[in-house]
């Protein structure tokens, strides 16, 4: 098994190209195209309904594109996805460590899918309990905000080039938010690549860069400056509700 | 307060009616565990395997065999000369039952002396082998007496048989109420707990709970549904019963659906009380099946009769409501009686109706904080 | 398939298991819970009949058969008057199971005439044993004519007496809960192998651990195996705890061999896993999956012979039950423990089953790679 590699200096770490599903006669992403930069910190917003979680879906290859092309990692992520999938990680929005496990067995056990010598795991494992300031218990038992930033330090625990985060800080204190993300740019200072959706738009302003999807197309994208300008707006927040209500 | 009621009731039959899925599943399955079943549970013994162990043929075994086949009861599978070949036949479940003659047999028989025969059965299933042995007796028995009228004036004794109720003695008439049983307390029982516990895990009841809605009502709401359901299936199930399998209907049928209604309720009682005593689906689903599933097939008198278990589940098979209602449908259907024979299983009916739903608007609310 | 990745899976779904009390000791009571009750209720064994009597002859014939009736040990006389209505009351309300009505005039047509009748009603809701009971009594009805000929009028020449000896094999005590336990046993490995295998995968899917392991390089292959290898290792234990119940508290035979018991019961669980699995890719909730897996049980088992005897079945279902699993293997435990069975008597149905559990397997691992992608 080839070690877990950043991504190639050269090239985007996402490149999407005229991608399509279509779900019977509604399309749910229609013909959108974007790039992301290495070690960029990417926002994916959009109402709910937008597309988002299909686009997703589509990129770490639990959905197959109806037509077009993207690249994840530079890999083709319809010829190439077992590839991809060693080089991404995934939270998702419904918390998906096991509960009935505790903090050390869930990550024995995704270090070991992902190939990991137990050597690593144990290295790796015993800098994230004392990071994250956790104790070894059954993984239930921690608060949410503590499964969250678990699910995240376990998604890069194989440091993956491009990681995908759906909605990481739904029904999490603002406290824990702010941690959270001094989590998610700790991990871009690395160098990997972070592409997350969310739904409060003061985290959007953190990103590098943000798009924002309406009725499957992508409406607007760019840093987060860039928009406010263009739109002459205050804030992304005030973006966001112009966009997703045209009317 | 009727109207919240009402509306809660429209909710409920919203829910039901949109998952077509689940909703198709619950109508269909019960018709086709009913046509199924019913064709297909049988406890008489029929096509029995026949061995011949037949040393020397003569005019007697010959007419032996003859008379064993003539009732189509048996079928002669092998006939060979020793016992030898009869445990390999066994054993390999092609054949259950033999009839060995000794050597001479006719001789034997004209000499006055005893002619003997050997039934050897396949009692590894105990009923089964008790009553090939039975019939094969009776056909030898009645060869002996004919063989005896040839000789001189013997005494007969007719018997007059009258078969009541259920004179081509089907099968079926005997297992359909006891499906009808399974069949309502699958729907009432089952579903009734999974739905209310599904609600209790994904948090929509205690929002109920807050509402101005009392914990009866409540239960109510979800319980009518799930009777209109039932009444359906029994509907069907009845239906079938009459068109498909010709299950004679003595009595009143209006008496029967009202039966039928009155143990769906215990179900839905017994459902709503497991639900409220339980945590999450799963732990429901496996108590709702010890608890009403279990003793409504095997203690119920369904398939097995109450009379040949050993006391205690005789006694343990009075708290089984699914025992009551197949004393009823049976009593109705085949016999054609009415309340006057059934008043005291109706009484026991509704007295467990009356406590379960007690219990279960008790113990309902406070669990769920 | 890569092994360590296999330990890996295979390490997590044990520690689940064995950290599911709940789950786990339902595991280990339900073969004793299974085998106490079923062993006991699931019986036909039907030792008396309950006789009531309307005798309008009172005479010494007509107590002679009544007599024969009870010497049988299979008749008890519940009741007697002398008139029908109390009699068919007894019937409607299940007090008496048979009228025998002995006419007026019984003795003295037997003596006179040489000719008498009596009448037997049964209740024959339960069709089957009212044909056993009247094949009963009729024989003894039958013996006693020839009694009372040999009395009336002493024969010349003895009339030809064919004396008949029976023996039951394999169970001579004629114990039900030697012939159910096989059985048992079968439905306790349907139950671990089919309903807990859905359910376990579909949970998965609800909780949404299954997405997140679907975004791994892990190869569905790892995966299934690690689900499967756990459940198959539990119902071979719960197999063991079985037998070994069965053997030394109800003191059921075991009269093949060990070893072909277990060789058979894991090709059985390769179709019980498969039908697990392929449910397990059919439906989205564990309330669905309980509901199919349920289904499919139960058709399985009242189909399987376990209850009623299969030749009892009409031709179409004796067909239909040539593709039962559960059948085979139910013949295959039956015939390894009480007749003492060697693989080549049961070398067909271990056949068929081995052919339908590479049937099921590969179907349900197909269907899978196809929803999960």
């Amino acid at each position: 098994m080839t070690a877990p590699a950043r991504s190639p200096a050269t090239g985007p770490a996402i490149s999407v190209n005229n991608l399509t599903r279509r779900f019977g006669s509604f399309t749910a992403v229609d013909n959108i195209s974007f790039e992301v930069a290495p070690g960029e910190v990417f926002g994916f917003l959009g109402a709910n309904g937008a597309g988002k979680t299909t686009a997703i879906k589509m990129l770490i290859g639990l959905l197959a594109p109806t037509s077009g092309e993207a690249r994840v990692a530079g890999l083709d992520i319809v010829k190439q996805t077992e590839d991809v999938r060693r080089r991404i990680g995934y939270m998702s929005q419904r918390f998906s460590l096991y509960e009935d496990l505790t903090v050390l067995e869930n990550i024995a056990l995704y270090g070991g899918i992902y190939g990991l010598t137990n050597d690593e795991i144990r290295k790796r494992s015993s800098t994230m309990l004392q990071s994250l300031g956790l104790t070894d218990d059954l993984v239930g038992r921690l608060p949410l905000g503590w499964k969250q930033k678990l699910a995240f330090s376990v998604a890069l625990l194989h440091e993956p080039a491009v990681v995908f985060l759906d909605e990481p800080t739904g029904g999490v204190d603002p406290i824990t938010r702010r941690q959270f993300w001094e989590l998610i740019y700790a991990a871009a200072q690395r160098g990997t690549t972070v592409f997350v959706t969310t739904h409060y738009m003061d985290e959007a302003e953190y990103c590098d860069r943000i798009s924002i999807m309406v009725d499957g197309h992508i409406a607007a994208i760019g840093t987060p400056r860039e928009l406010k300008q263009k739109w002459s707006v205050l804030s992304i927040d005030e973006l966001f509700v112009r966009l997703a209500r045209p009317t | 307060m009727t109207a919240t009621l009402h509306a809660f009731i429209v909710k409920e039959l919203r829910h039901i009616l949109r998952d077509r899925q689940t909703l198709t599943i619950l109508l269909l399955m019960p018709l086709v565990q009913v046509v199924l079943f019913g064709f297909a549970l049988r406890s008489d013994v029929r096509d029995v395997r026949l061995v011949i162990v037949e040393p020397q043929p003569d005019y007697a075994t010959l007419a032996l065999r003859a008379r064993m086949i003539a009732g189509r009861r048996f079928k002669i599978v092998a006939v060979t000369p020793t016992m030898a070949a009869v445990e390999p036949l066994f054993r390999r479940g092609k054949a259950d039952i033999a009839l060995a003659f000794e050597p001479d047999f006719a001789s034997r028989l004209e000499s006055g002396e005893h002619a003997r025969i050997l039934l050897a059965v396949d009692a590894s299933d105990p009923n089964t082998g008790t009553t090939m042995q039975v019939y094969a007796r009776a056909v030898i028995t009645a060869y002996e007496a004919e063989l005896g009228a040839q000789r001189g004036r013997p005494v007969h004794i007719v018997p007059e048989v009258r078969m009541r109720f259920n004179p081509t003695l089907e099968s079926v008439n005997l297992f359909l109420p006891g499906l009808i049983a399974l069949v309502l307390t699958l729907v009432s029982a089952l579903m009734t707990a999974i739905s209310l516990s599904r609600e209790k895990e994904r948090g929509t009841m205690e929002i109920l709970l807050v509402s101005p809605l009392r914990p009866w009502q409540i239960i109510v709401g979800k319980v009518v549904p799930y009777l209109g359901l039932a009444f359906a299936n029994a509907l069907t199930a009845l239906l079938a019963a009459r068109l498909i399998f010709h299950v004679p209907f003595r009595g009143s049928v209006t008496l029967l659906l009202a039966e039928c209604l009155l143990y769906s309720m215990v179900s839905l009682a017994l459902g709503v009380l497991v639900a409220s005593l339980t945590g999450s689906q799963r732990v429901a689903m496996l108590v709702a099946l010890l608890v009403t599933m279990l003793p409504s097939s095997l203690l119920s008198g369904m398939v097995f009769p109450i009379a040949s278990m050993p006391a205690f589940l005789q006694w343990v098979s009075n708290i089984v409501p699914a025992r009551w209602f197949i004393i009823i449908a049976r009593g109705i259907m085949l016999k054609g009686v009415g309340l006057e024979y059934l008043w005291k299983e109706t009484l026991v009916l509704a007295g467990m109706t009356l406590l379960l739903m007690t219990i279960a608007v008790r113990t309902f609310k406070p669990r769920v904080a | 398939m890569n092994l360590r990745i296999l330990r890996v899976l295979l390490r997590k779904e044990y520690l689940q298991i064995f950290r599911d009390k709940l789950m786990l000791r339902q595991m280990i009571l339900m073969p004793f819970i299974q085998l106490f009750l079923l062993s006991s209720a699931a019986t036909f064994e039907v030792k008396t009949a309950n006789v009531y009597l309307v005798d309008l002859d009172r005479s010494q014939t007509s107590r002679g058969l009544v007599d024969r009736l009870h010497a049988s040990g299979r008749f008890a006389v519940v009741g007697s008057s002398a008139s029908t209505n109390p009699a068919n009351d007894a019937l409607l309300s299940r007090k008496a199971g048979m009228i025998l009505g002995i006419p007026h005039g019984f003795e003295r047509d037997v003596v006179n005439n040489r000719h008498g009748s009596v009448q037997l009603t049964f209740n024959a809701e339960d069709g089957a044993l009212a044909g056993v009971t009247n094949s009963y009594v009729q024989q003894i009805i039958a013996a006693y004519a020839r009694e009372l000929g040999a009395e009336v009028r002493p024969m010349v020449v003895e009339a030809p007496r064919i004396e008949i000896r029976t023996r039951g094999w394999y169970n001579q005590e004629l114990d039900y809960k030697d012939y159910m336990i096989p059985g048992i046993l079968v439905q306790l490995l349907t139950l671990v192998g089919t309903l807990l295998c859905a359910m376990n995968i579909v949970r998965e899917k609800e909780l949404g651990t299954l997405d997140q392991l679907n975004v791994t390089p892990l190869p569905r292959s790892a995966f299934i195996a690690a689900k499967l290898i756990p459940l198959w290792s539990i119902a071979l234990a719960e197999l063991t705890a079985g037998l070994m119940v069965a053997r030394w508290i109800f003191g059921v035979p075991i009269l093949g061999s060990i070893g072909l018991i277990f060789f058979a019961a894991c090709i059985y669980l390769i179709v019980a896993l498969g039908i697990g699995l392929w449910v397990s890719t059919t439906v989205d909730t564990q309330q669905q999956a309980m509901f199919i897996s349920f289904f499919l049980i139960l058709v399985y088992l009242l189909m399987s012979g376990l209850f009623t005897p299969i030749r009892s079945m009409p031709q179409w279902a004796q067909i239909l039950a040539e593709f039962n699993p559960v059948k085979h293997f139910i013949g295959i435990m039956r015939a390894v423990m009480l007749k003492g069975a060697t693989l080549a008597d049961i070398a067909r149905p271990l056949l068929i089953l081995a052919a339908t559990g590479a049937i099921a397997l590969t179907f349900a691992v197909r269907q899978y790679a196809k929803t999960s992608s």
